[in-house]
């Protein structure tokens, strides 16, 4: 038989038994905005994180020659490398029953992706080593080798997002996905 | 005659030599559904081997397939690509079952196989949530853990069976980007929770550690439904060619989501149009549009055995076996045919079946020794029926390069050797 005593101590043992499991565990450590800085990467379609700087097609030439064209191949046409793909050219193949070659001016439907993907992943070899800088210009000479921006023009913060890409409106959204 | 309401085992269940599934809930077999058709004289005598005579070798820290086993390995092309970009495939006619060899899972990677000390790595949560937060490794192996079997598939796995024209390949080459593992971690939400989620949060960017910093967006009702960061894959850590020490796991979901490596999170309110979202796994329909963020891997099978390089030693039994899964659940059926289609019956399933996991199924096939073609058809449980090639293309062309899962077809000739055919 229970004593009144007893129930009690029951009582106590369960609310801090469930007060312990609805407790999660929590292993993160707070980190400060300014301390990802050097990961955060990720450029929006609308510009957001796009870094300080600028360049344009004619400073970015030298950089692609120097450092893209051995897999790219000169002027975008022609990659020695099969995975690396043709940046420029293939206007017009996305039409029905053509054979499509998508290039960035033919279907990447937005400028920001090339700098994100670019700041990333190139040079193949040494990639993250591009400067600021050395990333909006080859990001202007491939946009200009596709006729979407002038060799002249200053790509940066400001005017990348605003370049219209002429697959822009290209994606419709797959029909069967989760709900 | 009489009437019988089941079939036996051994009875015609289809066209050109399909046999009822029975056969495979039997103790025995009939006659008729044995080795009808090849001689079978006396066996050689029994002979006692060398390695019956005396001790073999002793104990090895990490064991090792036989050496008889050689030639089942990924198939990858040579070079001039650069080593660990593109990928290798899964030799699914050499394997059983339904788990995948860690050392044999499919891979696929934009600059390599990073060498990641443990130690160093870190995960980072942050962009809409009240409480930016890193993790290390150590600290995720502290959380509560869950185990999954899941298969992984590449978007890009089947697309020779876009080309016009049927290709000389086999499974491998075809479909053997394609894997399952049981794979044991920590539930995204938990962490996500942790971080607190602002409400205007709808993405999740995942970023790895390698060189190409590979990244995808992903719905944040996925991840806060199934994701899971896994730290072991087949009861052992994450093998780093499959994102050791962390990868993001999104059952179901086209294998370039599951992010390897994984070193950052960050929501958003909108999509960051990766490279890989945009120029890469997007599907070119037939007129100038393209499917976006195409997530889930629909309904597919493959007959796994026989196939093109396991050769048919003469007329009689054989197993038709393959493998069947669904990124938006269970496997509900699985029909095979040997007439390319015209006629099918259902095949055995191999326990467990499990949503989004592959399952093995297995029919019963006694062939006359003529022109044969195997087909298989799976459907879900969600009704979706696997489509024919020509149904397939009527959709969406055959320009899409991503998410083939058309019904596939091997022709079976006299001598007994398939290849891989369109009907």
């Amino acid at each position: 038989m229970f004593t009144s005593k007893s129930i009690a101590v029951c009582v106590s043992v369960l609310t801090s038994a469930s007060a312990a499991l609805a407790q999660s565990p929590q292993f993160g450590q707070p980190i400060e905005p300014a301390d990802i800085a050097a990961w955060d990467i990720s450029i929006g379609p609308d510009g957001a994180g796009l870094p300080p700087g600028r360049g344009t097609a004619i400073e970015g030439e030298a950089i692609y020659v120097a450092k893209c064209q051995a897999c790219h191949g000169e002027k975008g046409i022609g990659p020695s490398v099969a995975l690396a793909g043709a940046l420029v050219g293939g206007m017009g193949t996305l039409a029905p029953d053509k054979t499509p070659i998508k290039t960035v001016g033919s279907y990447w439907p937005y400028a920001t992706t090339l700098f994100d993907f670019v700041r990333r992943a190139m040079p193949f070899q040494e990639s993250k080593s591009l400067t600021a800088d050395e990333v909006y210009a080859v990001t202007a000479y491939i946009l200009d080798l596709n006729g979407i921006v002038g060799s002249n023009d200053v790509i940066d913060a400001q005017s990348l997002p605003k370049v219209r890409m002429p697959n822009r409106d290209g994606f419709i959204p797959f029909p069967r996905n989760p709900k | 005659m009489i009437r019988r309401t089941h079939p036996e085992p051994g009875d015609p269940a289809a066209g050109n030599g399909v046999l009822s599934r029975r056969i495979f809930l039997e103790a025995a077999l009939v006659a008729g559904a044995t080795g009808a058709g090849l001689s079978r004289g006396s066996a050689e005598p029994l002979t006692v081997q060398p390695w019956m005579k005396v001790p073999g070798p002793g104990f090895a820290g990490y064991g090792q397939p036989s050496p008889f086993e050689s030639k089942v390995v990924k198939v990858f092309p040579p070079p001039p690509n650069p080593a660990g970009v593109g990928s290798s495939r899964t030799p699914l006619h050499m394997l059983e079952g339904m788990i995948t060899p860690s050392g044999l899972h499919f891979e696929r990677s934009h600059s390599g196989i990073p060498e990641i000390d443990p130690d160093q790595h870190r995960l980072v949560i942050h962009g809409l949530v009240k409480r930016p937060l890193v993790f290390t490794v150590e600290a995720l192996s502290r959380y509560p853990m869950q185990s999954r079997i899941a298969f992984i598939e590449c978007g890009g796995n089947s697309q020779a069976l876009n080309a016009p024209q049927a290709q000389p390949l086999n499974v491998a080459a075809i479909h053997g980007l394609l894997g399952c593992s049981e794979w044991t971690g920590v539930r995204l939400s938990t962490l996500l929770d942790e971080a607190g989620i602002e409400p205007q949060a709808r993405w999740v960017i995942a970023e790895g550690a390698d060189a190409a910093a590979m990244s995808r967006s992903i719905p944040l009702a996925k991840a806060m439904d199934d994701a899971l960061l896994c730290l072991y894959q087949n009861g052992e850590r994450v093998r780093p060619s499959n994102g050791y020490p962390v990868r993001l796991l999104l059952p179901g979901f086209e294998g370039n989501m599951n992010v390897k490596w994984l070193r950052r999170l960050k929501l958003t309110a909108d999509p960051a149009m990766t490279k890989d979202e945009t120029s890469k796994y997007t599907i070119l329909l037939k007129d100038e549009k393209a499917w976006q963020f195409v997530f889930p891997m629909e309904v597919k099978s493959v007959i796994t055995r026989p196939s093109p390089g396991l050769t048919l030693r003469g007329p009689g039994f054989y197993e038709i076996s393959g493998q069947a899964w669904s990124g938006n659940g269970s496997i509900r059926q699985v029909d095979v045919s040997a007439d390319g289609g015209r006629s099918w019956a259902p095949a055995a399933l191999q326990g467990p079946i499990l949503p989004k996991a592959p399952v093995r199924f297995r029919a019963a096939w006694q062939w006359n020794g003529g022109p044969a073609v195997l087909q298989s058809r799976a459907t879900d449980d969600t009704g979706m029926v696997q489509p024919t090639r020509a149904q397939f293309g009527d959709e969406r062309g055959l320009r899409g390069v991503y998410h083939y899962n058309a019904i596939a077809s091997w022709r079976i000739d006299e001598k007994g050797e398939a290849s891989n055919v369109y009907v």
